[in-house]
């Protein structure tokens, strides 16, 4: 166990090496680099230079590339262009905002999802289980942006019920004070988690009917229901798990929509914003940020999963 | 490597005489799979043939004409807001969107299907430092990496296949990667090797050409992918520039007009996408069920 720990903790570390290197010379392939960003367009060639000198960027790539990371392990991700304020500042006003509409909408799609699967499963080829694969289908195919507006069509205009815009607010409290401006931009978010998450639940579920134990449980007189929804849902939830690691990148890509259909307050709207005004250092702190976390969350998922299974756990020792 | 990489059938694909009209008649077989292919095959026909048919000018604006219900003056789907007809802009957004989609889709392939044939192959701390590679590029979402470099570049047609296809090749990587380690140990590779023939020829003439099924049934998937990226990058403002356009920057447009009702800004776009991608999708898995009975019937 501990051998795997090491192993799988090295390959983080020199995951995370490749996601800096990465981050870094798209910084560098920066148009005029950070110089005319800061100076703005119309700067002078020997302010340029001098400013170049100042912050070290006439230096070699290797040395500013040396320069970067001991940055960073100082938590500065530097300066935004636009907004006057620390990047690393900016993010963390930001992201919590994000983890609370991620959260509720991975939350509530989870609920659905598992129970949906499983229901499938044992209604497989059945008229029901094509109708819910044909939704979940077209529910993958559905970009979230065009979901979105049917869902504002539908609920701020057909029916008049739902305000169309996310709570505007600086607090995480006033995120909830204000909650029923929630359900739009949560909703949006589950719907294509449902349709990925429903689909994997549906096939671990069938792999495990076909296993032993299932044969063994049924063999000692376990009712059907107890079969199901003790033994296989719990053996079924371990590749859930670790896929949840692996899907943040997906749960952040679509914030990132999101936030920017509902003007919603969190990092995906302040990246989209930066995207406008070309506000590099903010674009790529975000990268950065989203790229650290789906590394540490995709190790956590795997570690959980030796943890809890133990089939894993024997593959690995 | 992660725990959950997919689990490689051992049986070799042997090619048989006959074997493809038996994998056609089991793709045919899947009702699913050809409701994709008939729709694909329409809306392709409608959006590379319509225009020859239903011609309309998609350059010049018409502010007089501009935001027309469906069924006024000839337009069947009505105006947008500087009065392009919104059909005729439907097909020429589609090429767009469906040249950028696959093309995209097979560059990332064939990216992912080399970088992932010579990982599996080489193994050791090759294998290891490339997978590394891929382990980080996952971990960077490809629509904010797509947002960055459509800041740096001007999003041409070109440009954005040829970034698309750079940032979407790691899934195939992957799933041939895995292929490539149980192939390579294979004896007819092995006695190859011992004939003295290349790691060149081992890569392209054996490993490749057996990982092929999983190559040929992602590659459709890729497509998909592709397709929808596309739409969230104009969706987002980041898309081709005018006068082009595709379905995911009119629907872009359209959205500044929610409020006054104009669904024909709105609908016909949206639905377009989501019907080439499950069309995408529903190939991809005819495709799976009857490259996957080849390698169990025998």
């Amino acid at each position: 166990m501990t051998r795997f720990l090491a192993k799988r903790f090295g390959q983080a570390v020199v995951v995370i090496f490749f996601v800096t290197v990465i981050v870094f010379l798209l910084l560098h392939s920066v148009p005029g680099g950070p110089a005319h960003g800061i100076l703005g367009p119309k700067a002078s060639p020997q302010a340029i230079a001098e400013f170049n000198r100042v912050h070290g960027f006439d230096k070699s790539l290797l040395q500013q590339y040396w320069a970067y990371l001991d940055e960073l392990f100082h938590g500065d991700l530097g300066q935004s262009y636009t907004l006057n304020q620390s990047v690393a500042s900016l993010i963390g006003q930001r992201i919590p905002k994000t983890l609370v509409l991620t959260g509720m909408s991975t939350l509530l799609a989870l609920v659905i999802a598992i129970p949906l699967g499983v229901w499938q499963a044992r209604r497989r080829k059945g008229l029901t289980d094509y109708a819910v694969t044909t939704v979940v289908f077209v529910g993958y195919a559905t970009p979230v942006f065009f979901l979105a507006l049917v869902l504002v069509i539908v609920f701020t205009q057909k029916l008049p019920i739902l305000p169309a815009q996310a709570p505007q607010t600086q607090s995480i409290a006033g995120l909830f004070a204000d909650s029923r401006a929630l359900i739009l931009p949560v909703l949006a978010g589950t719907f294509a988690t449902v349709a990925a998450f429903s689909r994997y639940m549906r096939s671990a579920v069938l792999d495990n009917l076909a296993e032993d134990y299932v044969r063994t449980a049924r063999a000692k007189g376990a009712s059907e229901r107890r079969v199901v929804w003790l033994h296989i849902m719990r053996n079924s939830l371990t590749p859930i798990i670790a896929m949840l690691g692996y899907y943040l990148p997906v749960l952040f890509s679509g914030a990132l929509v999101i936030e920017s259909v509902f003007n919603y307050p969190g990092m995906g709207l302040l990246f989209w914003n930066a995207a406008q005004t070309s506000d590099y250092p903010i674009l790529l702190g975000a990268v950065l940020v989203i790229a650290l976390a789906t590394v540490i969350g995709s190790l956590l998922a795997d570690v959980l999963q030796a943890f809890v299974d133990p089939r894993v756990r024997g593959a690995i020792k | 490597m992660s725990l959950n990489a997919p689990v490689v059938a051992e049986a070799a694909p042997v090619r048989v005489a006959g074997s493809y009209r038996r994998m056609a008649s089991l793709f045919f077989a899947n009702r699913l799979a050809v409701t994709g292919l008939v729709i694909l095959a329409v809306l392709l026909l409608f959006c590379f043939l319509g225009p020859l048919i239903h011609h309309t000018d998609q350059t010049h604006t018409n502010l007089t004409g501009a935001t027309l219900a469906p069924g006024t003056q000839g337009h069947l789907l009505g105006t947008d807001d500087v009065g392009h007809d919104v059909l005729g802009r439907l097909m020429i957004g589609g090429q767009t969107s469906l040249e950028i989609g696959i093309a995209a889709g097979l560059l990332a392939t064939l990216i992912g299907t080399i970088w992932g044939a010579v990982s599996g192959y080489a193994g050791g701390w090759v294998d290891a430092v490339m997978m590394r590679v891929v382990d980080a590029g996952i971990a960077i979402p490809a629509l904010f990496l797509l947002l960055v470099t459509a800041t740096i570049l001007r999003p041409t047609v070109p440009v954005q296949i040829l970034i698309i296809g750079c940032v979407s090749w790691l899934v195939p990587a992957r799933l041939v990667r895995a292929e490539a380690l149980s192939l390579r140990s294979r004896d007819y590779v092995q006695a190859m090797k011992a004939m003295g023939g290349s790691h060149h020829r081992a890569v392209l003439r054996h490993i490749i050409p057996n990982a092929i099924g999983t190559v040929v049934v992602n590659a459709t998937f890729q497509v998909a992918d592709a397709i929808l990226l596309i739409a969230y990058v104009s969706f987002l403002g980041l898309g081709v520039p005018p006068p082009k356009t595709d379905w995911g920057g009119m629907l872009s447009k359209g959205i500044s007009y929610t409020y006054d009702g104009y669904w024909w800004l709105i609908f016909p776009a949206g639905i377009a996408i989501v019907l080439v991608v499950c069309a995408f999708n529903a190939i991809g898995d005819g495709l799976r069920d009857s490259f996957e009975v080849r390698l169990e019937g025998r």
